[in-house]
């Protein structure tokens, strides 16, 4: 069973569009996070979804009940479709409580649904407080248990941990997760954060371009890119021009194995790894390709090294483990690579 | 994003009728036909009257500017001692009406009348004009960019003139182009002091020879001047009024006085002395003769009233024209909607002479019904007073931000609940505050209401100029008291968001 879905959705404004046909499917209980750049449209599908811009063209269904296809446009408020905005949007002049219970009848109010949601979002005791005297982070959790509270059948999330520091984003995804997955609920949620979508969503939709290029479990779409450009766009790619034989590749860093056997009309392809993939040992211990360290980006558990090879083509590798043991800028190394490979015709 | 055509229209109407005086002044002009025009406006009396209105206006900008630029760079930029009640004293003189300052001075000193007379009090009343953007903007410059100037080399003065000064010149000509067109029109002190200027030329063409056409055509010149010194401004301020600040901004180092500060301070403490000290004395002294007058208190407390009903009138026509403009500007922003907002500060720049003069040919041959009724005063305050309320409405509209309606409509509310439930709550604040600031300057207001009050209906400022013309100053004391009072409040609300910003 689906709970929404998007079918050829559409939307310009003027000359520009933002949605050029965009499908969507969200299957009922799950997060799906649809990522792309800044300017892909992707905020333009959630204002759609949510009932705030009219689709061009294009129908919308959300638990079985079209609420948008030519000739119809429900109101955002007949969707009943909750939304943690960017901000928050906290209504500053009501309390936390006050926030919660806004999409709840008298009934729902006083069943004790308020705080069944603050609890839920890690904030139980804070019915009186007013929104200015929360954390930014507070104020987004309650900006979510605003939208749970009133069991939608779909909630939208629209880059809701971006104004959030690092280290707050990270401990807030897995409390907004819990808290999504422990209430049942469908959620959309829209990011230019690859971490964010990898780790967060049960399904990744890439966007780009006004449509969406990929969709598919965060891992499948990280291993198994549609094209090069969102290879690159979900986590570092090493690409590498190659020219396939069956199931291998001549690469500039020696025959790797494809994952699949090339059988296009053209055996120029262009062969996809991750940095991850590309295993480093000391210059001449090995009869894996020659290359120097040019560049040496240290992230404390990993580091990430670009090479140039001895043909002048530079790829990135990472490697694991104590600082001092990786390679440092000028040392020669030998690559080999780790696993199969990708292979996308040129 | 989404039109709006029904705030577009209610604020087309909204404006119109904001434009109505000087609409009916154009017409009433266009018909009286340029031979007659002419022949009123090429006389040696209009030469005159616009040599003395251009002279003041000149001597009183330049005074206003000295004092307050300067005063704002001592409080703002100086160690000098006690820099923050001077800096308070220094806005204060906003609160003196200048029709009360007018009557302190005339009824101390003998004979105090005539150009240099209005010139003094005039600029006593206006330099805060000067002096409240100027310390805004001083205490807004990065000192990053000054320590920039002098690690490149500069010294000490050419820094202060290259970037310092060039910095606030945006704020020195917005405050120079308000004294400028306050004293075009003024009408209270002026004629408190006897000075012929072009509005106590068109109040007594009008009242006392009923001479219209004479009236109607010295309004006009009057106009062309106003209209030529917002045109000069805007000129001004098209090469680059608006200067990035980028990233956070240090406050600026303050400069050392040494053996210089007893001077400024002996000129500070002067200034505050003739601006507010001596309103202040005078008022002492002649209340405590005023209150003790029997039959006194119930013509007061009618007066009060009286000028309470006619400026909540007021308040309450202005803002329900504000209303839709200031939504308007802040929900669809733009080349519309700005420019709607730029033609409210059309009449708010007018002389009220002239506001109320052209509302009572207005009156008389269009809107009978309306003349001698509170309702065409009303009028009067909303052309005069729009911007206000349109300033206190889009930044009420600012406490609601669309995302907010959006965010309660996907909670399944309806449009009218989350209007009642959100909207109105986080605006109504800020609308009453932009109503009730426009209540106390409609309360000040003078030669609009002298024109247009219908007939024996006396406010405080119509007492206070009555009673002080026929030199009963102890009978005007206790109407110039409470005037300074009714100012005072929107004086503290203006120099706490100045000063503390």
């Amino acid at each position: 069973m689906s709970s929404l879905h998007v079918t050829g959705g559409r939307k310009a404004f003027g000359a520009v569009a933002a949605m050029s046909g965009v499908d969507l499917t969200v299957a009922s209980g799950s997060l799906v996070a649809v990522l792309g750049p800044s300017g892909c449209g992707k905020t333009t599908l959630l204002r759609c979804i949510a009932g705030f811009e009219r689709l061009d063209a294009g129908s919308i269904e959300v638990g079985g009940k079209v609420v948008a296809r030519p000739g119809l446009h429900l109101a955002p408020e007949r969707r009943r479709i909750a939304v943690v905005p960017q901000d928050g949007a906290l209504f500053p002049h009501l309390s936390v409580a006050g926030n919660v219970g806004y999409g709840l009848d008298r009934g729902a109010r006083r069943s004790g649904r308020i705080s069944e949601t603050l609890e839920l979002v890690g904030l139980a005791g804070y019915e009186d407080r007013m929104p200015h005297q929360l954390s930014g982070g507070q104020q987004q959790r309650v900006a979510v248990a605003r939208a749970l509270a009133p069991k939608p059948p779909l909630v939208l999330l629209d880059e809701p941990f971006s104004a959030l520091d690092a280290a707050l984003r990270a401990e807030l995804r897995r409390d907004v997760r819990a808290a999504l997955h422990a209430d049942g609920a469908t959620a959309v949620l829209v990011t230019h954060d690859q971490g964010e979508a990898l780790s967060m969503a049960d399904e990744l939709a890439v966007m780009r371009a006004g449509v969406i290029v990929q969709s598919g479990a965060p891992a499948d779409v990280y291993r198994r890119p549609a094209d090069p450009w969102v290879a690159s766009f979900v986590g570092e790619a090493v690409l590498l021009p190659a020219a396939a034989e069956g199931t291998n590749a001549l690469t500039p860093l020696g025959r790797v194995r494809l994952t699949a056997p090339q059988n296009g009309h053209s055996d120029a392809v262009t062969v996809f790894l991750r940095p991850e993939q590309l295993q480093l040992l000391p210059a001449g211990t090995s009869d894996g390709v020659t290359a120097t360290v040019l560049r040496r980006d240290f992230h404390g558990h990993d580091a990430l090294l670009l090479l140039a090879l001895p043909d002048g083509l530079k790829v990135s590798a990472r490697v694991f483990g104590e600082a001092g043991a990786s390679p440092v800028i000028g040392d020669e190394v030998t690559v080999t690579v780790l696993g199969e490979a990708l292979a996308y015709p040129r | 994003m989404r039109a709006r055509p029904v705030l577009l229209a209610a604020s087309l109407i909204a404006v119109a009728v904001g434009l109505i005086p000087l609409g009916y002044l154009a017409i009433r002009a266009g018909e009286a036909g340029w031979p007659r025009i002419a022949a009123e406006v090429f006389t040696q009396r209009t030469a005159v009257l616009a040599a003395r209105s251009i002279g003041l206006a000149l001597v009183v900008t330049l005074a206003c500017v000295v004092i307050g630029v300067g005063s704002a760079f001592l409080v703002v930029r100086s160690d000098l001692p006690w820099r923050r009640g001077f800096g308070v004293l220094a806005a204060l003189p906003l609160a003196v009406p200048t029709y009360v300052a007018g009557f302190s001075w005339v009824s101390t000193v003998d004979g105090f009348s005539g150009f240099w007379a209005a010139a003094l009090v005039l600029t006593l009343c206006s330099y805060p004009y000067v002096f409240l953007p100027v310390a805004a903007a001083l205490r807004g410059t990065d000192a990053a960019q000054e320590e920039v100037s002098r690690a490149l080399g500069k010294g000490a003065w050419r820094t202060f003139t290259g970037v310092t000064l060039r910095q606030v010149r945006p704020a020195v000509a917005a405050g120079a182009l308000l004294v400028a067109l306050y004293v075009f029109s003024d009408f209270g002190a002026v004629s408190i002091v006897l000075v012929d200027t072009f509005t106590r030329a068109v109040f007594t063409a009008f009242s006392l020879g009923f001479d219209r056409t004479g009236a109607l055509v010295l309004s006009t010149v009057l106009v062309v001047l106003t209209v030529l010194l917002l045109t000069g401004e805007g000129l001004t301020r098209r090469k680059g009024a608006r200067y990035a600040r980028p990233g956070v901004s240090r406050p600026p180092t303050r400069i050392a006085l040494r053996g210089l500060r007893w001077p400024f301070i002996a000129a500070l403490a002067a200034v505050s002395a003739l601006a507010l000290g001596m309103p202040a004395a005078s008022l002492i002294r002649w209340l405590s003769a005023g209150v003790s007058r029997p039959g006194s208190l119930g013509e007061i407390a009618a007066a009060t009233g009286n000028s309470l009903f006619v400026s909540v009138a007021g308040a309450l026509l202005t803002t329900l024209l504000a209303l839709p403009v200031g939504l308007y500007a802040a929900r669809s922003p733009g080349f519309l909607s700005a420019g709607l907002e730029r033609l409210t500060y059309l009449g708010h720049a007018l002389p009220g002479v002239v506001i109320g003069l052209s509302l009572v040919f207005f009156g008389i041959n269009v809107a009978y019904s309306l003349y001698q009724t509170v309702w065409l005063l009303a009028l009067a305050y909303a052309a005069l007073f729009l911007p206000l309320a349109v300033g206190a409405v889009h930044a009420a509209a600012a406490q609601s931000p669309p995302a907010l309606e959006d965010t309660a409509r996907s909670l399944g509310r309806r449009p009218l609940y989350v209007f009642r439930t959100i909207t109105l709550p986080l605006t109504l604040p800020g609308v009453g505050a932009g109503a009730a600031l426009t209540v106390l300057t409609c309360m000040k207001e003078l030669p609009a209401t002298l024109l247009l009050r219908p007939t024996g209906m006396d406010t405080l400022a119509t007492e206070l100029w009555t009673h002080t013309s026929v030199s009963e100053y102890a009978a005007a004391a206790p109407y110039a008291a409470l005037l300074v009072l009714i100012a005072a409040i929107p004086t503290w609300a203006l120099s706490r968001e100045v000063i503390s910003a």
